[in-house]
């Protein structure tokens, strides 16, 4: 038979039980047809910091010889599913063992899945994914950005959704009724296995046509060779930076050029320039250096380098003036001192839209209040009513 | 959440990794004390051991000791009172141990300790490298390498048992290549305990026992009178572990009905021109790589060497003569060594110097800091290793391979 490979994009460490329950039930389902596979977490992601953009495999074969010549190239190259638990990762990811930022459909095969839990529309996350030369199918199964199986938080039952959604993108890995069985034998819990059902029911593919999607250019950057490389350990420290876009006015850090780190980011800053009092709090505070001062005295913060923690919000004195928002608002990093400075009243207008759309209501990396992951998670569709 | 399939009337089947084959292998041997300290990837054996005790499948002392070199001195001492001990560490980990890994030999304490193996940092890195483990090979540990996950839970049995034969009474590292074998998931073999108690008999040091009943004095003073003595004997100690390891390598395969043989793992060198040599986990791209290369008609083989210490010189020098031209891979380094070559390849040669004719031998220093060994940088090993063996030598005795030039 082929061989066949899934990954699991996941947010560290919250999601990490997540992916590996799936990923294990995968292989553990496919024994039960007599296949035999494996199971492993990307090593170079750890250890995993709170959001940072992380991966786990399962590679199903016939037998362990083909398994064998699969797993000869240890990472997968190619996967068949790319699945991913947090659609915001769709805006690609960068693993902070890898340098640039990687499209999230990178590994997906021709005629591959990438299937995303989101209550976004397929056309919103099109703006998101890469564009790949190969064509794709997209499918969304409709969920948040799950914390199931971390102990402490509620099983929506995301792991076996996955898995029912599976069986349907990709019925010759595995088949639906090895998963039943592979849930009850793992939790005996006969709801889990009606959740695999309807999501094997109600996941929703749409194709993606090459050259469809996201058309911007992910940065990269080229590893040097060791006769290049600075001996001893040694990393030049980084310029402590100078005026605002080059110019004489406001101050600009120098940042690194390799290493971004913002697709850790699941929410960003809107900032209301109006009624900013210049205070500095936001642009001390922030430990990422995000905020560009402006010649004008204002703090833009720049969406390269602002990892989404939310402290900007939290230090700002005047109310309403820095709101989070929920990052599927945006589709680009675009500055929004920029877009204010051209038209103020479309920036007020843009702010209240997107304060509107996504104020603070999803963090993967920490609530905006309490209760909040129970009231998501009662939007799912799990098999049981409570 | 295992799902456990009986694939015999005494074993289960279970999708574990290496370093989880191991903590089963410490519930089923029935270990008395276990000491940790977490160091990245070992620890993930002092997740599975916590798991296991906290689930009721595993009881005994378990101390998460306040630093390596303490975790080590415990069980050392607990092994002096006679209790069957399980430990380990990587990397600086290991190396912060030191003091108690060397002691451990002349005292002739055996303990089993699992190295999950690891670069030694700075600069900060926890990907795979053998350096950490061979820090000891001089010191009298007896030191293996672990292939796969099945390989882990066995080589844990026949560690014990090797390692607390009155023949022997050293300290045995299982080496678990970082991620490869300490992060991956596979399906594993998992045999009944009375399979195990048939294997493994209690842990015995007899007369050596410290206990009330029988009062000695372990580690006194010595100098020049007297260390030169005890040096010999853990000399001949080592020297009697490779018959213990045959016996006790027969048994288990009689056993457990798998195993192969004791100190190396051949694959397809019965007609092979040219074999390289290695040890861990790169054993799986170099048997799909002979496959392939087979395939096209290379008479190509991989040779995996099992137990690194004892050396299994005497199998070598009967083994490679036969061969055109052999290819030695380190996953680690010695630097300023002879022809500046990794710790197997320079062993390799040491003992090749008694064949009767001298086999063109190549080193390949590859897989630093957990770099994947990739199929095409083991083709080019077997392409440098064949042309040696065309031209009869080689002016080039050592490549860095998958080095970024």
């Amino acid at each position: 038979m082929a061989t066949y490979a899934v990954e699991v994009v996941y947010r560290g460490i919250f999601q990490k039980s997540l992916s590996r329950n799936i990923c294990r039930s995968i292989v553990l389902a496919s024994r039960l047809e007599g296949k035999i596979g494996t199971a492993f977490g990307r090593y170079g992601d750890s250890p995993e910091r709170n959001g940072i953009p992380a991966k786990y495999f399962a590679v199903v074969a016939g037998d362990p010889v083909e398994l064998e010549e699969y797993l000869a190239q240890y990472e997968p190259t190619e996967v068949d599913v790319s699945i991913v638990v947090d659609d915001t990762l769709c805006k690609g990811v960068e693993s902070w063992a890898w340098y640039g930022l990687q499209p999230i459909n990178a590994l997906t095969k021709p005629d591959g899945a990438v299937l995303v839990t989101s209550y976004q529309e397929p056309e919103q996350l099109k703006e998101d994914i890469h564009v790949k030369d190969q064509p794709y199918d997209l499918a969304i199964l409709k969920g948040s950005k799950s914390f199931s199986g971390l102990w402490v938080y509620k099983d929506d039952h995301t792991d076996v959704r996955i898995l029912g959604a599976l069986a349907r993108i990709c019925p010759d890995m595995v088949g639906l009724d090895s998963y039943k069985e592979a849930i009850l034998q793992q939790w005996g819990d006969q709801r889990k296995v009606t959740s695999a059902e309807r999501a094997f029911e109600r996941v929703r593919r749409s194709p993606v046509e090459p050259g469809e999607g996201n058309p911007a250019e992910p940065f990269s950057f080229d590893l040097p060779g060791w006769e290049v490389m600075e001996e001893a350990l040694v990393i030049p420290g980084i310029e402590p930076g100078g005026g605002f876009r080059g110019g004489e006015g406001g101050f600009e850090p120098v940042r690194s050029s390799v290493f971004k780190k913002f697709s850790t980011r699941t929410m960003r800053p809107v900032v209301n320039f109006e009624t900013c009092t210049k205070c500095t709090l936001c642009w001390l505070q922030c430990p990422d250096s995000c905020f560009d001062v402006t010649p004008d005295g204002l703090y833009d913060a720049n969406m390269e380098a602002c990892c989404g923690c939310g402290v900007c919000e939290d230090v700002c004195p005047v109310p309403d003036c820095i709101t989070m928002v929920g990052e599927e608002a945006f589709s680009d990093n675009d500055s929004q001192h920029d877009h204010w400075r051209r038209d103020r009243d479309d920036y007020m207008g843009w702010l209240r839209d997107k304060i509107a759309l996504g104020k603070s209501e999803t963090r993967s990396h920490g609530f905006h209040h309490v209760g909040q992951y129970d009231e998501e998670s009662q939007t799912v569709e799990v098999g049981y009513d409570d | 959440m295992t799902t456990e399939t009986r694939v015999g009337p005494l074993e289960t089947e279970e999708l574990i990794s290496g370093s989880e084959a191991i903590a089963r292998a410490c519930a089923l041997a029935d270990v008395d004390v276990i000491t940790a300290y977490p160091i990245r990837p070992y620890d993930t054996v002092m997740q599975f051991v916590s798991k296991l005790i906290a689930n009721g499948e595993l009881t005994c002392e378990y101390i998460v000791a306040e630093s390596e070199h303490s975790q080590f001195e415990i069980v050392k001492h607990a092994s002096a009172v006679g209790a069957r001990v399980f430990t380990g560490s990587s990397g600086v980990g290991w190396f912060y141990a030191f003091e108690a890994l060397a002691v451990t030999c002349g005292l002739r304490l055996p303990m089993v300790a699992m190295v999950g193996n690891r670069a030694l940092d700075d600069p900060g890195a926890f990907g795979c490298e053998h350096n950490d483990a061979l820090a000891v090979r001089d010191l009298g540990w007896l030191l293996n390498w672990a292939a796969t996950a099945q390989d882990c839970i066995d080589t844990a049995f026949l560690a014990w048992r090797v390692a607390e034969d009155p023949r022997v009474f050293l300290p045995c590292a299982i080496s678990t290549d970082g991620a490869f074998l300490t992060h991956s998931q596979q399906i594993v073999k998992v045999p009944d305990r009375s399979l195990v108690d048939k294997f493994l008999p209690p842990y015995d040091r007899g007369k050596f026992q410290l206990h009330p009943d029988n009062p000695i004095t372990i580690a006194p003073q010595v100098n020049e009178d007297w260390l030169m003595e005890i040096r010999r004997q853990t000399d001949a100690a080592m020297r009697r572990a490779r018959d213990v390891i045959i016996e006790a390598h027969q048994e288990f395969v009689d056993i457990f009905g798998r195993g192969g043989d004791p100190f190396l793992e051949e694959y397809m060198t019965d007609d092979a021109d040219v074999v390289l040599i290695g040890m861990g986990t790169l054993a799986l791209p170099l048997k799909v790589t002979v496959r392939r290369m087979r395939e096209k008609g290379h008479k190509v083989g991989f040779i995996r060497v099992k137990w690194f210490r004892p050396f299994p010189g005497p199998e070598l020098l009967e083994l490679l003569p036969r061969f055109k031209a052999v290819g030695v891979i380190d996953r680690d380094y010695s630097l300023g060594s002879p022809l500046n070559g990794g710790v197997l390849f320079n062993e390799v040669r040491s003992i090749m110097y008694s064949a009767p004719e001298r086999v063109p031998i190549i080193g390949f220093v590859a897989g630093l800091g957990g770099r994947e060994i990739t199929i095409p940088s083991t083709r080019q090993m077997f392409e440098i290793t064949q042309k040696a063996a065309d031209e009869g030598g080689t002016d080039q005795e050592l490549h860095w391979i998958g080095v970024r030039e």
